[in-house]
């Protein structure tokens, strides 16, 4: 609904030079800063009456200490008038759509009409540049104008003729300028989309200048004593140290082209105490050669006032640290180390309930020794806001923690450690989604890393080559309990982005589950019972599958079905599933068929389908059917049973796993042979001018077509030579086949052949005249000299082959820093532009001024988030778990 | 008769359905909606499909298109006269 105070319009005006001298409490006129007493100069630049930044001083205007004073304007008196740069735009505008004699505007009152449209529709518009013709007649007072030339950064002049026709340029000054905008009349400014009692086009031009309050621009004292003054302060002494000599030479009766040269030095001066960074305007500089950071350059940019100050502050009670992985955690915890779990607090209110367990948190102190004890704390506050910092005190000091223990009482705050199950906050940068930021329960470690389980990677994008996160705590019951009800990990499972779970299985978590689960092995007792080492099963195995010479046995599926909701019933298709025209179902060879009926898993193998990162059927099935709860269980009891299925056999990879047999390298020998030799056929059936071009393309261009088709097939062939060789024993398949890592053409170029090497899609084209490198022919078009790599890495690249597969790697390094800076920038322009708007209790999207931009969000009121995979119910799964059968 | 004068937008498949809804319609859209005039999404006067229906500045119009999630969603426009440049 409408807020209480809506913002009408907002008025722009222009500080005239009354107001700036009747908000100066005193006029500048030396340019030097503090005696050599360290005494500032009355009418300095540091006048005690502009404020003061030195304790013990107090300001003259107001009389109030350092701190408490707020600053006072002063002002400078230009000699003569110079252009303010912030406003030439305005200003050429101005000059050239109004008459240079009587200051009309150039239009007759029936064309303003015209231009701006009846009255009574009205809509605002002001009139442009273009609405009024150049070189034109005042309709008023006949006057021939002139075109006014504009020259960054202040300069403008008028181009007039001389007797012989030439065309001269004549400078204006801005003297001359000030007195052409002088005789705008008020009524013509109204149609220019000015209200001239705030904003006379003459203010535009300075004939006194501001000098801000030294609060603004405090100088500061270095460590051997000197004084350092602020960048403003030293703009600010150049223009008064010119102002003034132009006012003595000026009154000397200097010639005229001494004053010219003073007047641009000062223009100069004030142009770049505004902006340092104009077009056309050397920077001012620094003694060291370090360009002044003036009055623009304090807002503009990222760290500049609005974005660095104003819309992003630093925060307390908050930390930063590497991250490191822990699978023993579960996916809603994090780990902390004792170090800061010892600096950060939680305000705790004292009550009459609480009183007994606050003195003992007091009497621990601001040192907690070690992980098990009890929680301390670092200070008190006092009913009277009196904040009392705890001390633990050693020999003959003997501290507070006594005393203060036995003062408290109800209505005093103790700001106690962090302890184990403290909710807090963990961010990984850049916060991209809302899972960038997630609600942990607090675990205390060992160590000086913050630890999570490597399950919430995914929605941090986390990985541990170094990264660092930060942690929040929030600080209030309020804060908590948001922070657990919207923001905790398991609320965050399923993504708003596709309506699956972004948290689940990854890497060695689903080389170890699928390790588990395939096919059919048997377990004895001792083996079952290491497999569920990290687990908490609290139920009996059940009845074993088999017993053989009074030897009970269980197998794999039934180990991975007592993590399982006992009644669930679930049937698809694994990563590994080949998607064969005719399926076999129950007997595929491949055990790719998932089958799980009242919770036992009958056949198939658990993979990253089944339970990884952005796939996880069997999660997303959890968190549908037994809510959020139970699926962060369910991932904690798969990755932990998944890390000891993966030890129970071992998983090791090198390079030499992927060595082939004599007879497979002769065969992949024997397949580049004849591409190659089918390449050069195809090379000489073109220069024989008898190819037939595809439709729509040269025949260069079919040419290239076709030998890359060529030689990619034949890459694809080593790759099956290679993959008929390599079976589940190999570590590398296995990872590719159970979607945990890789891809089969990661093994084709290890094992096989490398491929092609392309840029931009195409083989390597570029290098020397006519051909890539010097070691090949003139216009050879061969598949060696065009970037194609024979070898695998398994076998080591040529020097040629080697350097082609540099290029085409560096195209992909360039693509991915430019994708990231593009996708930055973008999101930053989204999120600008959607950040306030909200769903409103009838479902519609507001703005907050309660303006309509979606009538139902998303047109049919579904939180994607509580969907599947887009659509608001997942029919085909609750038809599955009625029937137990695939449909 | 020129080919181009034969072209009405409304009939082309990828143009939603556009109404001009009466006085009554429009009142009880506001007060479902608790909303004035001003809080409705905007579209200009000279729109094609604006032109085609007939609608004056200030009229509010009714589309109905074709959703992906909810199959039909009707969504609400003022029309208003469209700024200089």
């Amino acid at each position: 609904m409408p807020s209480p105070k809506r913002v009408g319009r907002i008025e722009f005006g222009l500080l005239s030079p009354k107001e700036i001298r009747q908000m100066s409490v005193r006029k500048i006129i030396w340019a030097d800063t503090y005696d050599d007493d360290g005494f500032p100069y009355p009418q300095g630049l540091m006048d005690l009456h502009l404020g003061v930044i030195d304790p013990g001083l107090r300001c003259k205007t107001c009389s109030q200490k350092a701190g408490e004073c707020p600053g006072h304007f002063g002002h400078i008196e230009l000699a003569k008038p110079v252009i303010h740069v912030g406003y030439t735009r305005l200003i050429r505008k101005l000059l050239r759509v109004t008459c240079r004699e009587c200051g009309h505007l150039l239009l007759s009152p029936e064309e303003i009409q015209k231009i701006i449209g009846p009255e009574e529709e009205a809509t605002g518009d002001s009139l442009t540049e273009k609405d009024v013709k150049k070189e034109r007649i005042c309709p008023y007072c006949g006057e021939q104008q002139l075109k006014i030339n504009f020259e960054k950064p202040t300069t403008f002049s008028e181009v007039t003729l001389d007797e012989r026709g030439k065309k001269v340029d004549n400078k204006l000054t801005p003297a001359d300028i000030r007195s052409r905008l002088e005789k705008i009349p008020n009524e013509d400014l109204y149609h220019l989309g000015i209200e001239p009692s705030v904003a006379r086009p003459e203010w535009t031009i300075l004939t006194v200048l501001p000098v801000p309050p030294v609060t603004m621009r405090p100088s500061i004292i270095l460590e051997n004593g000197q004084r350092s003054e602020d960048d403003l302060t030293h703009k600010l002494v150049d223009i008064i140290r010119i102002n003034q000599r132009f006012k003595e030479n000026q009154d000397a009766g200097a010639p005229q082209l001494i004053i010219e040269d003073l007047w641009e030095l000062l223009q100069y001066h004030v142009t770049t105490y505004h902006d340092n960074e104009v077009a056309g305007c050397p920077p001012a500089r620094h003694r060291s050669g370090r360009p002044l950071k003036t009055l623009s350059q304090r807002l503009k940019g990222k760290d500049g006032r609005f974005r660095g100050s104003l819309s992003g502050k630093r925060v307390n009670f908050s930390s930063r640290t590497v991250i490191s992985p822990s699978p023993m955690l579960s996916v809603n915890e994090v780990g902390i180390p004792l170090s800061i779990g010892n600096e950060m607090t939680i305000p705790v209110q004292a009550t009459t309930f609480n009183l007994d367990e606050l003195r003992s948190i007091i009497r621990v102190g601001p040192q907690r020794p070690d992980l098990q004890s009890p929680c301390g704390a670092n200070y008190v506050i006092r009913p009277d806001n009196r904040r009392i910092r705890l001390a633990k005190g050693s020999g003959p000091d003997e501290g507070n923690l006594e005393l203060i223990a036995e003062q408290i009482e109800p209505g005093w705050i103790v700001e106690r450690h962090l302890r184990d199950g403290d909710i807090v906050l963990f961010n990984r940068q850049p916060s991209l989604h809302r899972m960038s930021i997630m609600a942990h329960l607090v675990r205390l470690m060992d160590g000086k890393t913050f630890r999570l389980n490597p399950a919430v990677c995914p929605p941090y994008n986390a990985d541990f080559d170094g990264d660092e996160m930060n942690l929040h705590i929030p600080q209030n019951e309020d804060a908590r309990v948001e922070a657990a009800l919207l923001a905790s990990v398991q609320e965050n499972i399923l993504s708003p982005r596709f309506g699956g779970p972004i948290i689940g299985g990854i890497h060695d978590h689903i080389s170890g589950i699928f390790l588990l689960t395939h096919t059919v092995r048997w377990f004895v007792k001792d083996e079952v019972i290491c497999l569920f080492r990290n687990n908490d099963i609290l139920e009996q195995m059940g009845t074993p599958g088999k017993v053989e010479d009074g030897v009970p046995y269980w197998s794999n599926k039934q180990v991975f079905s007592k993590i399982l909701p006992s009644d669930l019933n679930m049937v698809f298709r694994a990563s590994s599933c080949d998607g064969c025209d005719e399926c076999v179902r129950e007997t595929c060879e491949r055990d790719a068929y998932v089958k799980i009926v009242d919770g036992q898993l009958l056949c198939g193998t658990i993979d990253k389908k089944a339970v990884g990162a952005f796939d996880g059927t069997i999660l997303h099935r959890i968190i549908r059917q037994y809510g959020q709860a139970r699926a962060a269980n369910f991932i904690d009891d798969v990755t932990r049973l998944s890390i000891r299925g993966i030890m129970h056999d071992g998983f090791t990879f090198a390079i030499d796993d992927e060595d082939l047999s004599r007879s497979d390298y002769g065969s992949i020998l024997e397949v580049l042979d004849r591409a190659k030799e089918d390449v050069e056929r195809r090379i000489q059936i073109f220069e024989d001018g008898q190819l037939e071009p595809m439709p729509g393309r040269t025949p260069e261009e079919t040419l290239e077509m076709q030998i890359m088709q060529v030689l990619g097939r034949a890459r694809d062939r080593t790759g099956e030579i290679a993959g008929s060789h390599l079976g589940l024993s190999n570590s590398a398949v296995v990872m590719a086949v159970s979607g945990a890592r890789g891809s089969m053409l990661n093994i084709t170029q290890m094992a096989g052949c490398v491929g092609q090497q392309a840029v931009r899609g195409e083989r390597i084209m570029r290098g020397y005249e006519d051909r890539t490198l010097p070691h090949f022919q003139k216009g050879d078009r061969g598949a060696d000299s065009h970037g194609f790599v024979m070898n695998s890495y398994r076998s080591g690249l040529t020097p040629t082959e080697f350097f082609f597969h540099a290029i085409g790697g560096r195209e992909g390094l360039v693509d991915t820093a430019v994708r990231t800076s593009q996708s930055g920038y973008l999101q930053r322009r989204m999120i600008n532009a959607l950040q306030d708007l909200k769903v409103d209790y009838d479902g519609s999207v507001r703005t907050t001024g309660g303006r309509i931009i979606q009538f139902e969000y998303g047109e049919d009121s579904t939180d994607p988030m509580k969907g599947s995979f887009g659509e608001p119910v997942d029919v085909e799964g609750i038809v599955e778990n009625v029937l137990k059968e695939e449909v | 008769m020129a080919l181009s004068s034969e072209v009405n937008v409304l009939k082309h498949e990828m143009v939603p359905e556009h109404s001009i809804m009466s006085a009554e319609d429009v009142e009880l859209l506001f007060s479902t909606y608790r909303i004035g005039s001003e809080d409705l999404p905007r579209i200009y006067h000279d729109d094609p499909a604006v032109l085609a229906i007939g609608a004056k500045i200030n009229d509010v119009i009714k589309i109905v298109r074709k959703s992906l999630t909810a199959g039909r969603a009707e969504s609400y426009r003022l029309v208003v006269k469209r700024p200089k440049k």
